[in-house]
């Protein structure tokens, strides 16, 4: 007699007129449309198809569906198109596929991971925390490299996915998560009360368990293909339902929130031109009904993990899809009523059927159609172990009444072993919205209890595993969604099906004794974890599930343990001696199913990852070969080098040129806002530390903003532009937190001042001119404004025209020379930008960039919110006192101010540093130690901020934050240095530069 | 995701709010009078209850109103919205000058 898997002549769902080309690890092999990469490979006799994930065994197709553990393969479409860990039974085959075996070396058949196997006692549970622990040294060099090349299932690809990507949102009234029997009936009853109903299945045709035969059952009377055909007709009449295939539900989350996964081309070789590859659908429902029938749990006994052995269940999908027989002489072991439909159809297809029944007799609706078609029937027995490396060729079964001392199990051939250890509701979409799943020890499975409000759970996932009784409860629950949403109740005649009964008897491993002890019987297939492992986990003192998942592996990795978990927990009740309810679950957590990152991101890459925005002065500067760095969502530029100049040189020129005659920088990037109204003056007097109701129209300060808690949330000026006008400036990463800042503030403490906060930022181009020739350059510029020092102080502005165009011009700096920062329209910033380029052309006027301004600002002290402070840094600590106002009331942050851990001496200060070396510049971040043999783990006493090379000192120079700084000046420290030993520094005052301030009053 | 009723725009998915923490929390009237304690009170401690929780959210990326959500912090389940602004108490403005 032939052995292994078959593609029978006739049956099945496939085009055996077609031909399709593909290839598995190079064989050129073909299959018809209609067919599965996993059905294809049962067709052309391949049972061998992976290697497992710790002990490297030869592994075959052992289930059809999202929960397969085994038979993961790699699909490649060309060097880009690489997708790793597909379950075999879901890839649509299409010509001239391409798939590969994982986890092998050299090949599938020798596979030098295999030794693993041998090496028993060195893999135990646990073994990761247990092997790789200390030195901790070894982690980087050892350790991690090994265990990621030995955790490794399946590559990523090396390239960027070529394909795209989508995103939709949707809104309906009820989303409806599989079309089985239950789905489609209630999806049917939804439709007709006038709802709009998504109806979303995984798989590319609806019907389910009735797809895959339905183990013979008739509704209507008629075959379940015919129903099922009817039943599609029916839903397309109506018009508010709509079904959507080879679409998974992934994920449930909060308030009827679900991400749907649509796979739109992946049976196809490329996605069509135009069309995306996957549609990611966001699906707000007003209610969710979860249809998604039930899983299969595996049995476990020793050697159960042979290429041959397979769910059931499985073995039906690839007979009644694909018209696969998955062998001539299979055996059913089972232990409970499932499978005796199979065993008939399978009979029937020619095959030598044995069924191995844990219960001492076979239900007595299938008895004398058993016997017409020839099945053995064994009962009271179990199946205790397995022959055949890379094939399963024989069963051992034993009679579960004898005494294993006297007796031996008995052989039987077999080319497949096709196990059902009976049905789970599957509920994971049902717990991961937090549903409540209760163990039923009549149905020896978990299913729903309490469902969370706008979601139910209906049919085979709600725990109804007769047809009968699953559509009744379909029915039932779209009645309750119905009335929950205020619909109407339609009259529907439900189909009618023979009543069945359905039993099953836990049955969570069988016996373990003599010589099949010391063989591997697996709990969960993917992470190759055995009931020993349970054990022994379990002895070490492991008792809670989620504890049990993490120290043994079991229901980890690609499959997420799908069909592990009650497996699992029944074997871990029995060793507790526990019930299986007080067990518990493990955490369901979306997705049900790995979804693609570039399914998740969607169009959002490159530059269209985040809204990129740039100065008006931008053209200008990409044209003069700018450097540019990002700073929060701008591009600004960093420096303007000139031919043959590096960004230091550029840099220093730079510099050098502020300070010596003039320098430009566009920063329009400053965040400005608008306060007015008859209370704005009393408004900001809170919020800032300054008392802004005492600036003159016409005048200007700098002011901070600090938190409630004392610590600085913001610098910037305050303008005073009419009696109740006010202009705002922010630091550019600031602008949008002061925004939310202001109105959250007065919204909710003090919406009784009358006042509006506007975002200026877009509408202001500001152009910032400083040096000792810069009002001599603006005089060139400038209309209707007297420039002269004594009518245009320091901390004023004035309105006029500049170059020709309206401006406001403030005249402050911020870098310690005389500056004037021109605002004018933002459709004008490139023209005043070029305007002053020009005219500055022989006063020595020259762009400068961040890294000029930087560098010029900490020269004299100025710190920058985010860099000199982080969030635990108050004015106090800075040393601007000074610009706490003192009789002005209340602000935000003054209270806290006096908290004594705030007005502790110990506290870090800002200080200055100048390393003994001129030369050598600190690295940002450095840690301040007292003595240059401090090595880790030593007291950090503070640490460095801000830290440059100055072309105008013509040294090195460094901000840093120090404990008790500014009784420490002239005191010796180290700075500590990523690589090398820590250099000497000196502390002292944080202001390298005209510390009297006369350059800005010139 | 929540879904949340603005007040104002009517049922919007959470990312176009972002949460205030716990509502209620009344800024001390006059600081000054405050303990160090009671200050580092308003500041910090919060109830963060097992059940119904008052908290702010603001709708800013579409009417940036502030707003009270009342919600069931193990369910999710959101029970009523108000508006802040209507609920705040005026005080007193502070002296200028
Ligand atoms: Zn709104």
């Amino acid at each position: 007699m032939a052995e292994g898997p078959v593609r029978l002549p006739v049956g099945g769902r496939i085009d055996r007129k077609r031909r399709l080309a593909f290839r598995f690890d190079g064989r050129r092999l073909a299959g018809h449309p209609g067919d599965s990469l996993a059905s294809a490979l049962l067709a052309n006799g391949i049972r061998l198809v992976a290697r497992s994930f710790k002990y490297h065994r030869p592994r075959g197709i052992y289930a059809a569906g999202p929960e397969e553990p085994c038979a993961l393969v790699e699909l490649r479409r060309d060097e880009a198109r690489v997708d790793p860990n597909c379950p075999a039974g879901e890839v649509e085959l299409f010509d001239g596929l391409e798939a590969r075996s994982q986890n092998r070396w050299p090949s599938l058949a020798w596979d030098v991971g295999a030794l693993a196997d041998r090496l028993k006692p060195l893999l135990p549970a646990g073994f990761y925390y247990k092997t790789f622990r200390w030195p901790a040294a070894l982690w980087t060099r050892l350790y991690e490299p090994l265990i990621r090349r030995m955790a490794g299932v399946g590559r990523a690809p090396r390239l960027p996915d070529p394909d795209r990507y989508a995103h939709r949102h949707h809104h309906c009234d009820v989303l409806v998560v599989g079309a089985g029997a239950a789905g489609l009936v209630a999806a049917e009853l939804l439709g007709r009360a006038g709802l709009s109903v998504l109806l979303v299945e995984s798989r590319a045709q609806p019907g389910g368990w009735l797809a895959d035969g339905g183990a013979g059952v008739r509704l209507d009377g008629d075959a379940a293909p015919h129903w099922l055909q009817a039943q599609l007709a029916r839903l397309e009449a109506l018009e508010g339902v709509r079904l959507l295939t080879r679409s998974t539900a992934f994920g449930l989350y909060d308030h009827g929130f679900v991400g749907v996964l649509e796979r739109i081309a992946d049976h196809l070789p490329l996605p069509a031109p135009g069309t995306p590859r996957e549609r990611l659908w966001w699906v707000r429902a007003k209610a969710v009904l979860i249809t998604t029938g039930c899983l299969e749990r595996p049995l476990v006994f020793p050697d159960n993990d042979r290429p041959g052995v397979m769910l059931a269940g499985a073995a039906a999908h690839y007979l009644h899809h694909h018209g696969v027989l998955v062998g001539r002489r299979p055996v059913i072991f089972t232990n409970n009523d499932s499978v005796y439909g199979l065993a008939l159809e399978l009979a029937r297809a020619g095959a030598a059927v044995t069924v191995v029944d844990v219960r001492p007799a076979p239900p007595a609706r299938w008895e004398r159609e058993l016997c017409e078609a020839g099945v053995r029937m064994l009962c009271g027995r179990a199946v205790v172990g397995s022959e055949g490396r890379s094939g399963l060729h024989t069963v051992h079964i034993l009679a579960l009444d004898a005494d294993p001392a006297l007796s031996l199990p008995k052989p039987l051939a077999a080319d497949a072993l096709l196990v059902s250890g009976g049905l789970q509701p599957n509920a994971a979409l049902f717990a991961q919205a937090r549903g409540r799943l209760c163990f039923d020890e009549e149905l020896g499975a978990w299913r729903p209890d309490e469902a969370p409000p706008r979601l139910w759970a209906a049919g085979g996932a709600n725990g109804r595993l007769s047809l009968a009784a699953a559509v009744e409860d379909a029915a039932r629950a779209a009645r309750d969604v119905i009335r929950s949403l205020g619909g109407r109740e339609p009259r529907l005649e439900l189909p009618r099906v023979e009543e069945e009964t359905f039993a099953q008897t836990p049955f969570w491993c069988s016996p373990l004794k003599g010589a099949a002890a010391a063989r591997r019987a697996f709990v969960d297939l993917h992470n190759d974890v055995t009931v020993a492992d349970i054990a022994v986990a379990i002895r070490e003192g492991y008792r809670a599930i989620e504890h049990l998942k993490r120290y043994t592996t079991a229901g980890m990795g690609p499959d997420q343990g799908k069909i592990v978990q009650g497996n699992l927990q029944g074997l871990v009740a029995r060793e507790l001696g526990r019930a299986v309810q007080e067990v518990g679950t493990t955490t369901f957590r979306q997705p049900w199913t790995p979804v693609p990152f570039a399914a998740l991101v969607g169009a959002h890459r490159g530059p269209l990852f985040e809204p990129l925005r740039t100065p008006p002065t931008h053209p200008w500067a990409e044209a003069h070969g700018a450097l540019f760095e990002d700073v929060g969502p701008w591009r600004r530029a960093r420096v303007f080098p000139r031919s043959g100049e590096d960004l230091e040189a550029a840099l220093r020129r730079e510099a050098r040129a502020v300070r010596t005659a003039c320098g430009v920088i566009d920063a329009s990037t400053l965040g400005k806002i608008e306060v007015a109204g008859p209370d704005a003056a009393i408004f900001l007097d809170r919020i800032y530390t300054i008392a802004v109701s005492r600036l003159r129209v016409g005048r200007c300060r700098y002011g901070l903003m600090l938190r409630d808690d004392g610590m600085v949330l913001d610098d910037g000026v305050v303008a005073r532009l009419e009696e109740h006008r006010f202009h705002l400036t922010t630091t550019t990463g600031g602008a949008a937190r002061v925004l939310a800042w202001l109105e959250e503030w007065h919204q909710t403490e003090w919406p009784e001042l009358r006042l509006w906060i506007t975002s200026t930022t877009e509408q202001w181009a500001t152009i910032a001119l400083s040096g000792p020739r810069a009002r001599e350059l603006l005089a060139r510029l400038a209309e209707g404004i007297d420039l002269d020092g004594a009518a245009f102080p320091h901390m004023s502005f004035r309105e006029g025209r500049i170059a020709g165009v309206p401006a406001r011009v403030f005249r402050i700096s911020f870098t310690g020379e005389l500056g004037f920062e021109i605002n004018v329209e933002a459709g004008f910033g490139l023209h005043l930008w070029e305007a002053l380029i020009e005219a500055g052309s022989d006063l020595g006027l020259t762009p400068y960039g961040t890294e000029a301004m930087h560098l010029l600002r900490a020269e004299k002290g100025y710190v920058i919110v985010g860099q000199e402070t982080d969030g635990t840094v108050s004015p106090l600590d800075l040393g601007l006192e000074g610009l706490l106002a003192k009789n002005k009331g209340d602000f935000i942050g003054r209270r806290a101010l006096a908290l004594p851990a705030l007005q502790s001496p110990e506290r870090k200060q800002l200080v200055g540093l100048l390393p003994s070396e001129p030369g050598s510049v600190l690295e940002e971040g450095a840690q301040l130690v007292p003595s240059p043999e401090a090595t880790p783990p030593a007291v950090s006493e503070g640490h460095v901020t801000s830290s440059y090379f100055s072309p105008n000192l013509e040294r090195s120079f460094a901000l840093a934050l120090l404990a008790r700084g500014r009784q420490r000046h002239g005191e010796r420290l180290w700075a500590t240095r990523l690589d090398g030993a820590p250099v000497p520094v000196e502390v002292v005052p944080p202001c390298f530069y005209d510390p009297e301030g006369q350059r800005l009053r010139m | 995701m929540l879904e949340i009723p603005c007040p104002f725009c009517g049922p919007r998915p959470e990312v176009e709010f972002r949460c205030g923490g716990e509502a209620d929390i009344r800024r001390p009237a006059d600081p000054d009078r405050c303990s160090d304690r009671a200050w580092t009170d308003y500041l910090w401690n919060r109830t963060n209850p097992k059940g119904v929780h008052r908290e702010r959210w603001w709708h800013v990326h579409g009417c940036r109103r502030w707003f009270v959500v009342s919600r069931h912090t193990v369910s999710d389940t959101i029970l009523a919205v108000s508006d802040s602004g209507q609920t705040a108490q005026p005080q007193e403005t502070a002296a200028d000058g």
